[in-house]
């Protein structure tokens, strides 16, 4: 008999495997939603999925009756605008600020400390702040993404930076390079691959980080349309946006490290 | 032998240089001087500073006592173009190709701000690269990444991008260690080349006494000379031997070889 532990799946045995909770999770969605359903037509909580295609089709393909705009792209835009904006500021500063404190011992004993000591602040305790110092617009949604990531980008490419092998930056040195030169021809193009991880990382927070502030106080956005019809109980708008979060989520980072692995062969092959 | 010419100001010269981290004495009293254009090979067994001496030359590391001069002046603090190395690995840029590792090299040699070439610079350094390139025979591996080559094709990459730096002086560090033999012998045959048409002068460090003993013109072999036992630290090692390369016996090499390489059991010599 074959050990439990050496038993591998065959690939349609694993691709099943694989699918069975998530049919088994519909399925009890399903079961819950009709016997909800059967018992007062107007629960809201379990909506059927007739019910749920109806919100799609309300949100995302019929202009809203106040504005005329099409909430579902308005909301997907300016979120993924904010995301993308805080997220590209944190990657430069993070970038920027590992790269110097990981290469620079002078710069290192003058920002590492700040550094640890801002990374352990709560970004969210700083978002009351931030609304009054930048106002409720977006900027200071933009600012919270930034703050709450650029942290932990800088001190992950700080250690990715004090990581490679001291004898590339001898064997520059002893090329006749200058300092600048070390920087920005040996050590930045080998920490870029390194950032799109730290960014893939922190992507995670940045999509807390952003519906925090737009549950908060925006006028528009995901996460502002999933707590503002929460109010109505409006199960049927709040699942089907949840799953495109997730589903963006899920394209940005493999979009990512599609775009990494384009950019930076050496680096996969190296890993491996 | 060499080392009793009297020109007053020779190639490196070392007064009395100690080196100590904290408690720890790793050399002591080191007195010799070496002439351009020699070969000279460090042996030992580990730990015994041959490699810290190799850093005192690179600059990575500063004496802590006496002198050590390169044309009468002290050894810069850190490394540069006057002394090229090549280590066991890490040696070449793994992010760029292996023509773009040798223009690296041009490019940083030059004076500027981001280490990169462009327009005729980048012309004419990639056509000295492929020269260069062939030389040590990767021609047909210009566009691979380092780590799509063998260990020996690294190490000639490294080689070659070391001597573009056009150094007076080549630091080898156990940069054969890690190669089959066959593929040893090959490299050797590089460095030695590439020593008497570049007029270099080298110091290799290596664990293989053989190599020490065949490669170079002249075989330093360190070794404590001092113990005590209640602190294994106290005092340093000296270089034991110094000969010249070619006329020594197989006796000699024998005795040299037990005492770098101490065997615990019993072996025909």
């Amino acid at each position: 008999m074959t050990r439990v532990i050496n038993a591998t799946p065959a690939r349609p045995l694993r691709i099943a495997l694989g699918l069975l909770p998530f049919a088994l999770l519909i399925l009890l969605y399903l079961i819950g939603s009709d016997a909800r359903l059967e018992a007062n037509p107007n629960d809201k909580l379990l909506p059927a999925f007739s019910q749920i295609g109806d919100a799609i089709e309300r949100m995302a393909f019929e202009p809203s009756k106040r504005s005329g705009e099409y909430l579902f792209w308005v909301d997907t835009a300016s979120s993924l605008s904010r995301l993308g904006m805080g997220i590209a500021i944190a990657a430069v500063l993070g970038l920027s600020l590992g790269l110097l404190t990981g290469t620079l011992p002078m710069v290192s004993a003058n920002l590492s400390p700040l550094l640890t000591v801002v990374s352990l602040v709560p970004p969210l305790a700083l978002l009351p702040i931030l609304f009054i110092v930048f106002g409720l617009g977006e900027v200071s949604k933009v600012a919270l993404i930034a703050i709450g990531i650029t942290p932990f980008i800088a001190r992950d490419i700080q250690r990715r930076a004090q990581e490679l092998p001291a004898e590339q930056l001898v064997k520059a040195q002893t090329l006749g390079a200058n300092t600048s030169q070390i920087l920005i021809r040996i050590v930045l193009p080998q920490l870029m691959p390194k950032l799109f991880d730290a960014v893939r990382l922190s992507l995670g927070a940045g999509w807390l980080f952003l519906i925090a502030a737009e549950a908060v106080a925006a006028t528009d956005g995901l996460g502002y349309r999933i707590f503002l019809v929460r109010r109505y109980m409006a199960m049927d708008v709040i699942l089907p946006y949840v799953a495109w979060i997730s589903l963006l989520a899920f394209l940005i980072d493999y979009l990512l490290a599609q775009l990494s692995r384009w950019l930076y062969p050496w680096h996969v092959k190296e890993a491996n | 032998m060499s080392t009793s010419e009297s020109n007053d100001t020779a190639f490196i010269e070392a007064r009395n240089v100690w080196k100590s981290y904290g408690d720890t004495t790793v050399l002591e009293r080191l007195n010799l001087t070496v002439n351009k254009g020699e070969f000279v090979t460090l042996v030992g067994t580990s730990g015994c500073g041959k490699s810290t001496f190799l850093k005192l030359l690179l600059g990575t590391e500063s004496v802590s006592k006496g002198e050590l001069l390169l044309n009468g002046e002290p050894i810069p603090a850190e490394p540069g173009p006057d002394r090229g190395i090549v280590f066991q690995q890490y040696s070449v840029f793994p992010h760029i190709t292996v023509l773009e590792n040798v223009m690296a090299a041009h490019a940083l040699k030059r004076s500027g701000i981001t280490g990169y070439l462009f327009g005729t610079h980048k012309k004419n350094a990639a056509k000295a690269a492929s020269e260069i390139l062939d030389q040590v025979g990767l021609s047909h591996a210009l566009n691979k990444y380092p780590h799509q080559l063998s260990g020996g094709m690294k190490q000639r990459l490294a080689i070659a991008q070391a001597l573009l730096g056009k150094p007076e002086i080549l630091l080898l560090d156990e940069p054969f260690g890690a190669l089959d033999p066959g593929i040893r012998s090959d490299m050797h045959k590089l460095v030695l080349d590439l020593w008497r048409e570049h007029q270099l002068t080298v110091f290799m460090v290596t664990h293989d006494l053989k190599e020490g003993f065949y490669l170079g013109t002249r075989l330093w072999v360190f070794d404590k000379t001092r113990h005590d036992p209640q602190a294994p630290g106290a005092y340093g090692a000296r270089i034991t031997y110094d000969l010249p390369v070619g006329e020594v016996c197989d006796q000699k090499f024998q005795v040299i070889d037990d005492q770098i390489n101490p065997k615990p059991d019993i072996q025909v010599a």
